[in-house]
């Protein structure tokens, strides 16, 4: 007979393997702390909060992260929107075509960012479109509608028809359903899906670098950083943001959604 | 007196509400027109640009891109250092999901069949916040870690390795100066940042594999080894090969990696990156970035055969 208890082995593998997704992270932490500027010794000889005061006095991290922020939040808007129509559609009808457009939907994402960046870009470039916030939300708000359409279809998929027909036959018109029936069944879905767009947006680069132009995002700031560093702990400072930027939506999307059959996040 | 067994309508809102009604198609089609125009228009459409781009030339004189059919850049991507760069970046490619399958599976096994309640929620959320949380922090965290003067190079000293560390990266084409600018540190940055996209959908596909299955294996006098490679496996791969496309299609279009980390040997997203950048050949370009269409529409058409979809 098999114990269906698991092995030492796999226990200690499995814990191991969730501290290496987690302790990485952990180490920036830390760094946004030293007192070394140059190096990324460690252990760091010391420990200092300075950094984040540096951080605070840096107007470029300041318009970075508004424009990340005004980026991130008119593109969800518009994805919320986009994504939610597609999935009432869909979830609505059979009809001809629906398997092309759901493949529609998922392909940018699907394929490596690299594709939809330089597509845009070219497209931008032969249609003389000079490069502008609002390029960079173009782009953004085209990969964020196959996450909310993901949390919505299925939320859609759960919601009985028969709330709706009841509605009606109670002398509801569409808008009326649409407004007291539909949205508050799907509140919460809508929601989760619109943080889970917003973390993305907020710290996509790769498409970003492509139209963005001269402009820089939070992320495309650090990465020039990265490439060539000046302050070392400041972008700690600024990475332990970001990740906090993102974390949170997800931490929220998760709690809005856990108890039913469709939580969000597990597909990005 | 009677009441009418059909209400007037009250506005315009109901009369709209009765044609809904009598003709369905209508409102599909108004539901769908907004989002179909957004994604045909920009993003079929600048698909279609680049994919038009790649069968241009570029002028070797002047540098312009001479807008006429041809199927000449296409063949520059045969030349020998092209070549290089799009083998490179499929075996990385290759080597990053082999790597990723084999971390995941201790993990997604764990957490489908003994994780229950709390533990559960955690390796939920201990997998689910990886995957969303930023990109570039995890790779800057990993530029940390790597560092000559970093935290590997202290923990080896600290446990009297680093003639081990040392001797792992005199190793030939893998190894290098220090672990940042070697291709064993790119292969473990790649390998950290997309491991949960292959976590999920093989703990999905193991959370479906029968219990009683597991169970009949035992009683039939299987050994844990032989359940594995029988039962579990075979029954679990659908979930790795769905895992696979993510992990393969993510490497082989990233160029920010290979860009901060590793001996800056080419890839093929750093080469579209350049070219249309620096260097304003965007035919050259877009053929480069036509290559991993193409590989992912043959990888994606395996992977349907083996039935991966499903396992979506």
């Amino acid at each position: 007979m098999l114990s269906d208890r698991p092995s030492a082995l796999l226990k200690i593998s499995a814990m191991a393997g969730l501290l290496f997704l987690h302790l990485p992270i952990l180490l920036i932490f830390l760094y946004a702390f030293t007192t070394e500027e140059r190096t990324y010794a460690f252990p760091p000889p010391g420990l200092t909060t300075e950094w984040f005061a540096a951080a605070w006095a840096r107007p470029d991290i300041w318009e970075a992260l508004s424009l990340s922020l005004r980026v991130a939040f008119i593109a969800t808007l518009l994805a919320m929107i986009l994504g939610t129509l597609v999935s009432a559609a869909m979830s609505r009808a059979k009809f001809f075509g629906r398997e092309q457009i759901s493949l529609l939907i998922l392909l940018p994402i699907a394929l490596p960012g690299v594709i939809t960046g330089i597509s845009l870009r070219s497209a931008f470039g032969i249609m003389d479109i000079p490069f502008s916030t609002l390029t960079i939300i173009l782009g953004h708000a085209t990969f964020c509608i196959v996450i909310v359409y993901n949390n919505a279809v299925a939320r859609f998929r759960r919601l009985s028809g028969g709330v709706m027909e009841a509605s009606a036959d109670l002398g509801a018109n569409a808008f009326q359903t649409f407004w007291h029936i539909l949205l508050p069944n799907l509140g919460t879905a809508l929601l989760a899906g619109g943080m889970l767009a917003f973390a993305l947006s907020f710290d996509e680069v790769i498409v970003t670098t492509f139209t963005a132009g001269q402009q820089a995002t939070l992320p495309i700031w650090m990465l020039e950083e990265l490439i060539r560093p000046r302050q070392r702990p400041v972008t700690n400072v600024v990475a332990m943001v970001v990740f906090g930027a993102t974390v949170l939506p997800i931490l929220l999307a998760y709690y809005l959604t856990r108890n039913g059959s469709e939580t969000a996040g597990a597909g990005k | 007196m009677t009441v009418p067994a059909i209400f007037a309508a009250r506005g315009s809102a109901d009369r709209l509400t009765g044609l809904f009604w009598r003709r369905p198609r209508l409102l599909l089609v108004l539901l769908l027109t907004p989002p179909l125009l957004w994604l045909g228009v920009v993003y079929l459409g600048s698909l279609a640009t680049l994919l038009l781009q790649s069968f241009y030339s570029i002028d070797e004189f002047s540098g312009v891109v001479v807008p006429e059919f041809t199927l000449k850049t296409y063949a520059e991507l045969l030349r020998p250092a092209n070549f290089d760069v799009i083998l490179r970046t499929v075996v990385m490619s290759a080597a990053v999901t082999l790597g990723c399958a084999v971390l995941s599976f201790p993990i997604a096994y764990f957490a489908a069949r003994y994780a229950k309640g709390r533990w559960k929620a955690v390796f939920y959320l201990g997998v689910m916040l990886p995957l969303w949380s930023s990109y570039l922090v995890k790779v800057y965290a990993w530029k940390l870690i790597l560092a000559k003067e970093g935290i590997i190079t202290w923990a080896a000293s600290a446990t009297h390795t680093t003639a081990a560390l040392d001797a792992l990266l005199a190793l030939p084409v893998i190894g290098g100066n220090s672990l940042s600018t070697s291709y064993l540190g790119m292969f473990a940055v790649f390998v950290y940042v997309w491991i949960p996209y292959m976590i999920l959908p093989m703990q999905a596909a193991l959370e479906r594999v029968p219990t009683s299955m597991i169970e009949a294996s035992a009683d039939l006098g299987a050994t844990r080894a032989q359940t594995f490679r029988t039962v579990i496996l075979p029954l679990a791969l659908p979930g790795v090969v769905a895992g696979s496309i993510f992990t393969f299609s993510l490497t082989m279009g990233d160029y920010i990696i290979p860009q901060i980390v590793g001996n800056s040997a080419n890839f093929i997203g750093m080469a579209v990156y350049q070219l249309q950048g620096t260097a304003g050949n965007i035919p050259l370009a877009a053929a480069f970035a036509v290559v991993p269409i193409v590989i992912m529409l043959i990888y994606l058409g395996l992977a349907k055969r083996m039935g991966a979809f499903d396992a979506l």
